[in-house]
């Protein structure tokens, strides 16, 4: 049982790292709160990613004077997944942050139940 | 390799680099027009290639950059995507067209560049949607399309858009991270992402009997993923606000488009990576049935209730949705091809609903009460009898395009053992209750404006392009009901050669 957890603990991290952002993505009134959840849970899906791509003992996919021997290397196509998912999280991010920034000009508040209670004063 | 056989990718460059050339031309209607013709000229590219494609009744996988398969990235398409992105350009178009004097008021007009950035990157993640044989190119086109469509809503720039906006886009990326979690396992368990190499290893799987739990696990957060962002019951919250508030073409392309192409790539991954077998015996389908039907009684009955016209249009997206989901649910080629119809149908009937909506309310100062929309109709007849008829489509009356989709759900239903009365007895349910509220709403608009409480209806000012757009739309509906067997043909053999 022990040596399951050890050899898929970083599978293990992730799982518990995506509920946790899932669930205060969910439940979580506070906006910036709820952007945090998200890179939370994007996070753990790199780590996932990167954890299934490295193998022990392999390098990164930089061809250098050893050659191309290919079982010196490990696959360098879940580091671009990685890094191609980093981008897209932090532009969703961005757009995220800009939007909640918008939303607290307009209302003074980024908390979603002060946000509806201010809509519905407003009559909105 | 035909020239033909280039057009999907020419289409998606196209769209890609309009997009990317408009956040630097300047002028409100240069963009406005521009985007307009590219999503005409795509509308006629897409059509071409599915002239071709149908002819030489063949699907064909197209290689892009250096690598070939299984390191590259490939676009795979045959009938039912041609279809689909013939569609999906020309409803664009249409759309952009109909709303397009709301559009400019609503829209400050420096900004108006930015609006149709978003909107040409909608059109094109909605063709890479359609044509990608690559699940992490999926995933990033559906973030993609996220920003885009949550840009769309808020261009309108008030306090409730914004609101609405920042509901949708939460809402969008719980569906996206199931998504891109789900791929993650799919690739640990198989080391592909290319479609044909995931097939073939969750094939082996499934025979041998490994990672099966993990195969159910991963197939049900991808279903949930995509049925959040494609506004699948009981995720269906974030969807009357964002469509109901948003001004007229956003509206018309959200809710005709957009979310139909998240449902669009779940019956790829179903059939295409999956298959229907795998889904089936995880019984995964059945709770896609469940939800669906769910969806049509439910969504309906919100809209029986709603007093604003664009909700009511949003939840009846809602129960449409519905349909679309209990199609896939009944786990065959017949059912998956009827919700291929009914993504069709709904994406020429919601858009002439909303642009209908659009043009009765500029008599009214863009009131979109039902109340103040009483009489109306008589200010501007056309797009009354736009609404009639895609409201007649909605209740299933016979030639009309909603009738077919309806035929085509019952005659699936036959083909599976435990489905068949639930189905029937669901559509006629369904039928009642979108009578229930699309018939008054027909009455209301055409009835004597008579009582003295409403504000003066004054005489809508003349639109030539709102005009063709409802005269199209309505077109489009009427010909898939009257020619649906054709149409069902294609999207048949496009499962096929999927």
């Amino acid at each position: 049982m022990l040596s399951i957890i050890i050899n898929n603990r970083f599978a293990i991290a992730s799982v518990i790292l995506f509920v946790t952002g899932f669930v205060n993505m969910m439940v979580h009134p506070n906006l910036i709160k709820k952007i945090v959840s998200f890179n939370i849970m994007d996070s753990a899906t790199f780590l996932m990613l990167a954890s299934r791509g490295m193998i022990a003992g392999r390098t990164a996919a930089i061809l250098t004077d050893g050659g191309a021997n290919t079982s010196l290397y490990v696959n360098p196509i879940p580091a671009g997944l990685v890094l191609t998912g980093i981008v897209v999280s932090v532009s969703v991010s961005a757009f995220s942050l800009a939007l909640v920034q918008r939303i607290y000009g307009t209302y003074g508040t980024v908390d979603m139940r002060e946000l509806l209670e201010a809509m519905k004063k407003k009559g909105e | 390799m035909p020239f033909a056989w280039n057009l999907p990718y020419m289409s998606v460059f196209l769209t890609m680099i309009t997009a990317i050339l408009l956040s630097v031309i300047p002028g409100a209607k240069r963009a406005y027009w521009i985007t307009v013709c590219v999503s005409a000229i795509v509308t006629v590219m897409s059509l071409c290639f599915l002239s071709f494609i149908v002819k030489a009744d063949a699907s064909y996988a197209f290689t892009m950059g250096k690598f070939p398969a299984p390191f590259g990235n490939e676009i795979k398409f045959g009938p039912l995507q041609g279809l689909l992105a013939s569609v999906f350009a020309a409803v664009m178009c249409l759309s952009l067209l109909g709303g397009r004097a709301e559009l400019f008021e609503d829209v400050d007009k420096k900004k108006m560049g930015l609006a149709c950035v978003m909107l040409n990157m909608v059109l094109a993640s909605l063709l890479i949607l359609s044509y990608t044989n690559d699940a992490f190119t999926a995933y990033v086109f559906i973030e993609i399309s996220t920003i885009a469509a949550c840009a769309l809503v808020m261009i309108k720039d008030s306090g409730p858009t914004l609101v609405a906006t920042i509901r949708y886009l939460f809402m969008s990326l719980l569906g996206s991270g199931l998504f891109l979690f789900s791929i993650i396992l799919l690739y640990a368990i198989t080391g592909h992402l290319l479609m044909p190499q995931l097939n073939e290893s969750v094939a082996k799987l499934m025979e041998s009997g490994n990672y099966t739990k993990v195969l159910a696990m991963l197939l049900g957060m991808m279903t949930a993923g995509l049925g959040v962002k494609s506004a699948m019951f009981p995720f269906h919250r974030w969807l009357p606000d964002a469509h109901g508030t948003a001004t007229t073409t956003s509206s018309a392309v959200l809710s005709g488009l957009v979310v139909k192409g998240y449902a669009v790539l779940l019956i790829t991954m179903y059939v295409r990576v999956f298959t229907l077998d795998t889904v089936r015996a995880f019984h995964i389908n059945d709770a896609v049935f469940v939800l669906g039907f769910c969806g049509m009684i439910l969504g309906s009955v919100q809209a029986i209730r709603e007093t604003h016209a664009k909700r009511m249009l949003a939840y009846s997206s809602v129960a449409q949705l519905g349909y679309v989901f209990m199609g896939i649910g009944l786990g065959t080629k017949e059912g998956v091809a009827a919700a291929c119809f009914q993504i069709l149908i709904h994406a020429f009937t919601k858009p002439l609903l909303f642009v209908s909506v659009g043009r009765l309310a500029s008599t009214v100062h863009h009131d979109k009460q039902l109340r103040a929309l009483r009489g109306t109709a008589w200010q501007t007849p056309l797009a009354g009898i736009g609404f009639g008829i895609g409201a007649l489509s909605m209740v299933g009356i016979p030639l009309f395009g909603g009738f077919a989709a309806k035929v085509n759900f019952a005659t699936a239903s036959v083909f599976t053992d435990t489905k068949i009365v639930l189905t029937l007895a669901v559509l006629a349910i369904s039928s009642v209750l979108n009578a229930l509220y699309y018939i008054p709403a027909v009455i209301n608009i055409w009835s004597i404006r008579g009582e003295a409480a409403l504000p003066e209806a004054g005489k809508a000012k003349k639109d030539l392009t709102a005009t063709a757009a409802i005269i199209l739309l309505a077109c489009g509906v009427l010909f898939l009901g009257v020619c649906f067997t054709p149409v069902m043909n294609i999207i048949v053999r496009g499962l096929e050669l999927m």
